[in-house]
């Protein structure tokens, strides 16, 4: 194709010397057409955020720095460019979309300014015209009331409208290219959806290109027209997106590919024998009753209303729902993190609800959490062996007895027995995580509650961790309460589903029955939102 | 690589600057008696000598040895910042821990206290204490640490409340732990670095004020100290110019060598913070 | 209908400068417990000067006899209604003497209060975009050499150079009393000596702005809404001024009302060295007459001083910051 609108040629970014690499990028050559979206997918450290930055020359200078290549846009290297020049590039020919909406927009500032600035900086237009043209935008994104936008602060704003805030500050000037630095990364999976639809109407109306960064193949099925995948800094594949999606040729795609959970349902393996191992009645927890001494009176939210749900032995449910669902005030108030302002929590005929900390104590045993974010659930100031150990020494087991047991635990969840004599620091994401299940088995418990567990993770290591849950569920007879907001890892996990929103279950049963026939409208928008939905279904890779 | 603490704390020439000058300072306090055997008040020679002749820094208005004064001082000044800050850190650590902990009603009452602390004139509250308790060592180490533990109480309590979120430590509740158990071995340990920063700063304040006090005539009586050594010099500026100048360049260099070492201890505990 | 807004807000601020106005009338209280004698003998002066009548009739309002909470009681209603009491030390009501000697403390208040803000804000702001230059660390060092010296001794070694060597400005007091000027001569000989005193108290808490304003520029402008600004194609220049400026002020107003109070005490100082006639020195003056009421008086004038001042810097930071809620 003759219309390149960028060439990137042969680029290679340095690293500050101190870091565990040389370059964070080395060597990358690639070009973007007009009218097309091309994805940069990848995993955490491979360079793609980077690569991004260095086109508009917005890396943190001096520490990181190109070292090498050409980057051509217009006929001119946008690297040896003065600095007069790159400006009119930047938001005037090529502009760029960041990942947190909240972080990316001056808090001060109202918003239509923070757009106007674009049209002031680029354009001759009077300040008048200015604002006739950002109410434009404004609608273009399909904010309502562009009127009462335009003066608002960002934090005025819900997180999917600074998202489209931030579009049409990019598309301001029509500029030839958009950057899109994971922009829906922060977004729940709804506004994930609306979010890449407005950015591929956008872009096939205004014919720009789009160079689309993303760690995820689902949003890279729903919007890609090619997909370039990089590695340790290094470009691995680059093609139509239908063929690096189904018939990936390098062995690092074909795994990530694989890796990605699918959409087919778990079956469930046999009607549950006897009673519930949980029982949830008609929980309730609302935030904010305590005001300030004076005048501030606090405003209520109703976490969790009402919410009754049952566990099965040897069963997993997934209670799924976007931030602010209530599924993790739920988790925790069962869990007795948090004190419940009603109903009834059973955990094997024994209540456990309205318990003091102390009369819960015994329990412990009985009940373990795995936490969300493997660098803060592990006190770095401990030893993994103390870490572990601390539940069963707290049950009464002796410490000699606990550390070997720790050991074992550890050989178990796939690390070496050593480990206990190391520090949380010396381990990555992945192995944390599996500090974090080695200490919730410590105990022997009956149910585990899990928190997002792989949330923080990339996608290999979340598939090995899934895994690893799934074997020591089977072999261990455990039951699980899984937390997420991602239907396709709780497709993968559990049997059972529970939909939560604004702090009620919505739809719960099996989740073959839930995905094949969804019977309330949020879960099906839930399900419809789940990035690269069609080109799952349709291809449905098995484990 | 990352570097080990010692090596980003030593190898940062402005430590090791304050580092010497306040070894200097607190071996001479721990050796003044040996240093300068007299009495600081004693009158040695005649009134006025200047410096560089038969005493190193000359003489006072009643002819006392100036350089003794400053040794003598060292060790009244460093004693009392020195254990009025501790004091303060005790205190304020104890009142931040337990807000920023139990939160709530607890956090409601610690906290209006202590903003109830910062917002009433600290150094005119000092004053206040000593004129009613009477001038004595004692009295200024208490009347020091209580105008100055709020920012170590506002400092642990905001730690306190950022470790106590951290997954780790709710990790620690449901196995278990009690209470105290979690507050000494999983949160206060992980909020260490910042209390030891803000501490070392306190002393720098704690010498000021001292010495302000001192100054104003409100020092302990009978122990020498630098704040004195100007208050009864800025009578005789005129004459003699160095009873003024060479005390005040004594407390000038020990405060600023104490900034310098707990600044260079922030960055050498927050690497991050200091590349930015 | 931010205004409305804000007008409930400053109303609630107040409010909320009553427990603290309380406290410190309290505070006064136990303090006057520590004290040897009664209290009224206390308040009286404790030395003597006052007439045996004056400390009878305190003690028939106070009352010995009466639990310390009624004494408490008629305390506060008496400060309260800003009945301070009489300072037979100064012969005059302690109320008379406060309001005569505040005036000379706001001027010396404000005048630093401006300078020192507005020179270290200035300061850090140069400091931050000459970052790592030898210009920037010039500016770090004078920061640093005037955040660790002791107030007073400033004070002394400007007068040493510029009122005893140079003869350029007057040693002390805030007027030349014998001239008799008035009007716009008046206005001048009272700024000419406020210089020294002003330049003296400033010079901490000009360092201090100065290194906050400084550390405040650069974090700021590693934050995301910075690269944002610079991949619109703004300049360095528009950034700075459009966007991390008033970003990198909010720390700074916040420290500005925090140090309020400790900008009072220092004034204790400077006014005893240039024998300004403000509070502090009167305050400094009734510390060794042992007269505690008129100090108390002081201390009280001084706390309600710093409470009204946090209140304006509060509604400054509303003013500056959108995200505060004050609805």
């Amino acid at each position: 194709m003759s219309d390149v609108v960028l060439t990137i040629d042969n680029l290679t970014v340095a690293l500050p010397s101190w870091s565990d690499r040389r370059n964070a990028v080395e060597g990358v050559s690639l070009d973007i057409h007009r009218n097309e979206i091309l994805c940069v997918v990848g995993e955490s450290g491979s360079g793609k955020s980077v690569m991004a930055k260095s086109v508009l020359r917005l890396l943190p200078a001096p520490h990181v720095r190109v070292t090498g290549g050409r980057i051509l846009f217009e006929g001119k290297d946008l690297l040896t460019l003065s600095e007069p020049e790159i400006r009119a590039i930047r938001g005037g020919r090529i502009a760029m979309i960041f990942q947190e909406p909240m972080v990316a927009l001056n808090a001060l500032m109202k918003v239509g300014r923070q757009i106007d600035e674009v049209l002031e900086v680029h354009t001759k237009m009077r300040a008048a015209e200015r604002r006739t043209r950002v109410l434009e935008l404004l609608a273009d994104v399909h904010l309502p009331e562009p009127e009462r936008i335009i003066d608002s602060y960002p934090h005025e704003l819900s997180g999917g409208q600074r998202q489209r805030v931030m579009i049409a500050m990019a598309l301001a000037v029509e500029p030839a290219l958009i950057i899109a630095d994971e922009p829906t990364t922060a977004l729940d999976v709804t506004t994930q959806a609306q979010i890449l639809h407005l950015i591929k109407e956008l872009q096939r109306t205004h014919g720009t290109a789009v160079l689309f960064i993303t760690h995820d193949f689902g949003v890279v099925a729903e919007i890609a027209d090619r997909v370039a995948v990089m590695r340790h800094g290094e470009l691995v594949e680059l093609g139509q997106t239908s063929d690096v999606l189904n018939t990936p040729q390098a062995d690092y795609t074909k795994a990530l590919v694989a890796a990605v959970p699918s959409m087919t349902p778990r079956a469930r393996t046999s009607a549950p024998a006897s009673a519930p191992l949980l029982i949830v009645r008609n929980v309730e927890k609302t935030y904010g009753r305590h005001g300030g001494w004076f005048g501030s009176r606090g405003r209520t939210v109703k976490a969790v209303q009402k919410v009754s749900l049952d566990i099965g032995r040897g069963r997993s449910l997934a209670l799924v729902g976007e931030s602010g669902s209530g599924k993790s005030t739920l988790a925790r108030c069962i869990i007795g993190l948090e004190e419940s302002d009603g109903g009834e929590i059973i955990l094997d005929g024994e209540q456990i609800s309205g318990l003091t900390r102390n009369e819960m104590r015994t329990l412990r045993r009985h009940l373990q959490m795995v936490f969300q974010d493997p660098f803060a659930s592990l006190n770095p100031r401990h030893r993994i062996g103390d870490i572990i150990a601390l539940g069963p020494t707290i049950q009464g087991v002796s410490k000699e007895q606990a550390w070997k047991e720790a050991r074992e635990l550890l050989m178990l969840v796939g690390l070496k027995p050593e480990a206990v004599d190391r520090y949380p620091h010396e381990f990555s994401g992945g192995q944390r995580q599996r500090i974090g299940i080695a200490r919730a088995l410590a105990v022997k418990p009956k149910l585990i509650i899990a928190d997002e567990p792989v949330s923080a993770l990339d996608v290999s290591v979340q598939k090995q961790v899934l895994e690893l849950l799934d074997k020591l569920r089977r072999t261990l007879d455990l039951s699980m309460l899984f937390i997420t907001h991602d239907l396709r890892v709780a497709a993968t996990v559990c049997e059972e589903i529970a939909v939560m929103q604004h702090g009620l279950i919505v739809e719960q049963g099996s989740t073959a029955d839930i995905f094949s026939n969804p019977q309330h409208a949020y879960t099906h928008a839930l399900l419809q939102a789940v990035p690269g939905v069609a080109w799952q279904t349709r291809s449905a890779p098995s484990i | 690589m990352m570097k080990s603490f010692s090596q980003r704390f030593l190898h940062n020439p402005l430590v090791i600057v304050g580092l010497s000058w306040l070894t200097l300072v607190l071996l001479v306090a721990v050796l003044a008696d040996v240093l300068a055997p007299a009495n600081p008040f004693a009158i040695v020679g005649k009134p006025f000598l200047p410096p560089a002749g038969d005493f190193l820094l000359g003489t006072d208005s009643l002819g006392r040895d100036v350089l003794g004064g400053l040794i003598h001082g060292a060790r009244t000044t460093l004693l009392i910042a020195v254990l009025s800050t501790l004091a303060a850190v005790a205190f304020g650590a104890l009142v931040g821990a337990v807000a920023g902990y139990y939160g709530r009603w607890i956090d409601d009452v610690l906290m209006r206290l202590t903003e109830f602390f910062q917002t009433i004139p600290s150094f005119l509250f000092a004053l206040v204490l000593i004129a009613i308790l009477s001038p004595s060592a004692m009295n200024l180490v208490i009347a020091i640490a209580t105008v100055s533990w709020p920012p170590i109480a506002r400092v642990v309590r905001g730690e306190v409340l950022s470790v106590k979120s951290r997954e780790f430590v709710r990790a620690a509740i449901v196995a278990g732990q009690r209470d105290s158990a979690i507050l000494i071995s999983q949160v206060l340990p992980n909020t260490l670095s910042p209390l030891i920063v803000t501490g070392s700063l306190l002393v720098a304040t704690a010498i000021l004020v001292e010495s302000a006090l001192s100054f104003l005539g409100l020092g302990a009586p009978n122990q020498m100290s630098w704040g004195f050594m100007i208050g009864a010099g800025r009578s005789f500026m005129r004459e003699a110019w160095w009873l003024v100048t060479v005390p005040g360049i004594v407390i000038l260099l020990t405060v600023l060598s104490i900034n310098l070492v707990g600044e260079g201890l922030n960055d050498a505990l927050n690497p991050r913070l200091a590349d930015a | 209908m931010r205004g409305t807004a804000l007008l409930f807000y400053i109303l609630r601020r107040l409010l909320q400068t009553v427990p603290v106005v309380l406290g410190v009338v309290v505070l006064n209280f136990l303090l006057l417990q520590l004290a040897p004698g009664d209290l009224a003998t206390v308040l009286a002066g404790e030395a003597g000067g006052a007439p045996k009548e004056y400390i009878d009739l305190l003690r028939q309002r106070f009352g010995q006899d009466q639990p310390v909470i009624v004494q408490l009681y008629r305390y506060m209603a008496g400060l309260l209604t800003l009945d301070l009491g009489y300072s037979f030390r100064q012969s005059a009501p302690v109320l008379q003497l406060l309001l005569d000697r505040l005036w000379p403390t706001l001027l010396l208040m404000g005048t630093t209060f401006l300078l020192s803000l507005g020179f270290g804000v200035t300061m850090g702001l140069l400091a931050a975009l000459w970052v790592r230059t030898w210009k920037d660390h010039i500016v770090s060092v004078v920061a640093i050499i005037f955040y660790a010296t002791p107030l007073f001794w400033v004070g002394l070694m400007l007068i040493l150079l510029f009122s005893i060597k140079l003869g350029w400005f007057p040693t002390s007091g805030m007027e030349d009393v014998v001239a008799f000027n008035e009007g716009w001569d008046r206005v001048v000989d009272i700024a000419h000596h406020l210089v020294l005193p002003s330049i003296t108290l400033s010079l901490f808490y000009l360092a201090l702005y100065a290194r906050l304003m400084r550390a405040s520029m650069l974090e700021q402008r590693g934050l995301d809404y910075v690269t944002t600004a610079r991949a619109k194609g703004l300049s360095e220049r528009q950034i700075t001024i459009r966007h991390v400026l008033r970003n990198a002020l909010l720390p700074v107003v916040t420290m500005a009302g925090v140090q309020v109070g400790s900008l009072l005490g220092g004034s204790v100082i400077v006014e005893s060295v240039f024998a300004w006639p403000g509070l502090g020195q009167l305050a400094y003056q009734s510390l060794f007459a042992r007269d505690f009421n008129l100090l108390l008086g002081i201390f009280f004038l001084s706390s309600c001083l710093v409470v009204i001042v946090n209140l304006i810097v509060d509604v400054v930071y509303v003013l500056l910051d959108p995200r505060i809620r004050i609805g």
